[in-house]
């Protein structure tokens, strides 16, 4: 299990770095696919079969919306022309980057080991519940009765985020 | 927007219907199997999608359905919140579970919850089914 | 280890995000960085040996995977998928006024 784990991630890692450098803007949405697909293999091979779902159906719905944003105006990226500044901001995100790949290397020497995590918050979420809600699958016991509050953000974000769509992306309302 | 051919509008006759049945039963049998009401809406918006994409469109048509399912999202929405407010007519907390629990791994058991998913289904199928008919009523290339 | 190359992917959206100058491009980085963030949380309630967070039988003694963090990644599976709808969309209204996804070009302010 630890291997093909392993083996996934190496995979994702390469369909991102292909999908960022593609010229073509429609190679760049389809690697991201890889990216996302991967993810639910992921998820499948730790145990979660309920993010597992959300991630396939809303990855197939992420490809949707890019791919009919493309469709509609342009499918290649420009030229980019070699001068200072492209220079300049490449070696200084370099540097940038090491020193994160640093400090997070740093910073996750302080996490349990991979596997044996500290249950000290789910104890009890697993032993009650059943018992308090009356839900077999616990996961929906917590985003549902445990926790409902983060559901209902949740459900106001998508709702904010549709009236936010349909307001950019309005036809009439000013005199042509 | 011009459909597709003839081979493909039948074919996405027959498949719509199964995909929005397989996302009604994600949704309802969302608190005894993975699934819920985030998965099953998608779902759900999804076998809308594949017929409007398969058949063209026709944008007057779509214009007049964009009002309902716009209210639809809002029901949808607002349902959600008069189950959760019922608590505190009652006069105890937000969010109180106040259906009985019945017998475990019973599809009627675990209060407040199948309901709760029921409203979340219809409120995100609805919201994805909105954001895409946005979507592909912009016209290409309109410059102001 | 396994730490370490979720952290990899990160960084590679996150040179995506200062590098590239399209805007799409841009939206693509931003979703994979989101990616890793739900992986890392996954990975972090991971337990060996251990079985979905389903209850089988009221009366065994089973162990499950941490059911807390998989509640945290679902809401932030949707929310991604709002901030995404919503920056493509302003993707395409910036296309429309300016004719390019060129992040250096669209600098005049047009009343």
């Amino acid at each position: 299990m630890f291997v093909i784990l392993i083996l996934l991630m190496i995979l994702m890692i390469a369909g991102a770095v292909v999908a960022i450098q593609s010229k073509d803007l429609l190679s760049a949405v389809i690697c991201m696919g890889i990216v996302g697909f991967g993810l639910t293999l992921v998820f499948l091979i730790l145990q979660a079969p309920d993010l597992a779902i959300v991630q396939i159906v809303v990855e197939t719905l992420t490809l949707i919306i890019l791919i009919a944003a493309i469709l509609k105006t342009t499918m290649k990226e420009s030229k980019v022309k070699k001068s200072a500044v492209v220079v300049y901001s490449g070696i200084a995100t370099v540097i940038l980057l090491i020193i994160l790949a640093f400090i997070l290397g740093d910073a996750f020497k302080g996490l349990p080991d991979f596997g044996c995590p500290d249950l000290r918050m789910s104890e009890y979420y697993i032993e009650q519940g059943l018992k308090k809600t009356g839900a077999a699958n616990l996961v929906a016991s917590v985003i549902l009765d445990f926790r409902a509050y983060d559901t209902l953000g949740e459900a106001t974000v998508l709702f904010t985020a549709v009236m936010g769509i349909l307001a950019v992306l309005r036809r009439k309302g000013r005199k042509e | 927007m011009k459909g597709m051919t003839e081979i493909v509008k039948t074919i996405s006759k027959l498949l719509a219907g199964l995909i929005f049945f397989y996302g009604i039963y994600i949704v309802l049998f969302g608190h005894l199997t993975p699934g819920g009401g985030f998965a099953g809406g998608v779902i759900i918006s999804g076998a809308f999608i594949l017929l409007i994409i398969a058949n063209g469109i026709d944008e007057e048509k779509i214009s007049r359905g964009k009002e309902k399912v716009g209210f639809l999202e809002s029901s949808g929405i607002f349902l959600f919140w008069i189950i959760s407010t019922v608590g505190l007519c009652m006069g105890t907390f937000f969010f109180l579970n106040f259906l009985g629990k019945g017998r475990p791994l019973n599809i009627f058991s675990a209060g407040t919850v199948p309901l709760c998913n029921i409203a979340i289904g219809i409120e995100v199928s609805a919201a994805l089914c909105c954001i895409v008919i946005a979507l592909i009523l912009v016209k290409k290339g309109d410059k102001k | 280890m396994i730490y370490f190359l979720c952290s990899l992917l990160f960084l590679v959206g996150l040179s995506g995000i200062l590098l590239k100058r399209n805007l799409i491009k841009i939206v693509i980085s931003l979703t994979i960085m989101e990616y890793s963030l739900f992986m890392f949380l996954a990975l972090v309630g991971y337990k060996q040996n251990a079985l979905a967070p389903i209850v089988k039988s009221v009366t065994e003694e089973v162990n499950y995977v941490d059911p807390l963090p998989q509640a945290l990644v679902l809401t932030a599976i949707v929310i991604g998928l709002a901030t995404t709808a919503l920056l493509v969309a302003l993707a395409v209204r910036i296309y429309e006024k300016y004719g390019t996804f060129d992040i250096r070009k669209i600098r005049r302010l047009k009343g």
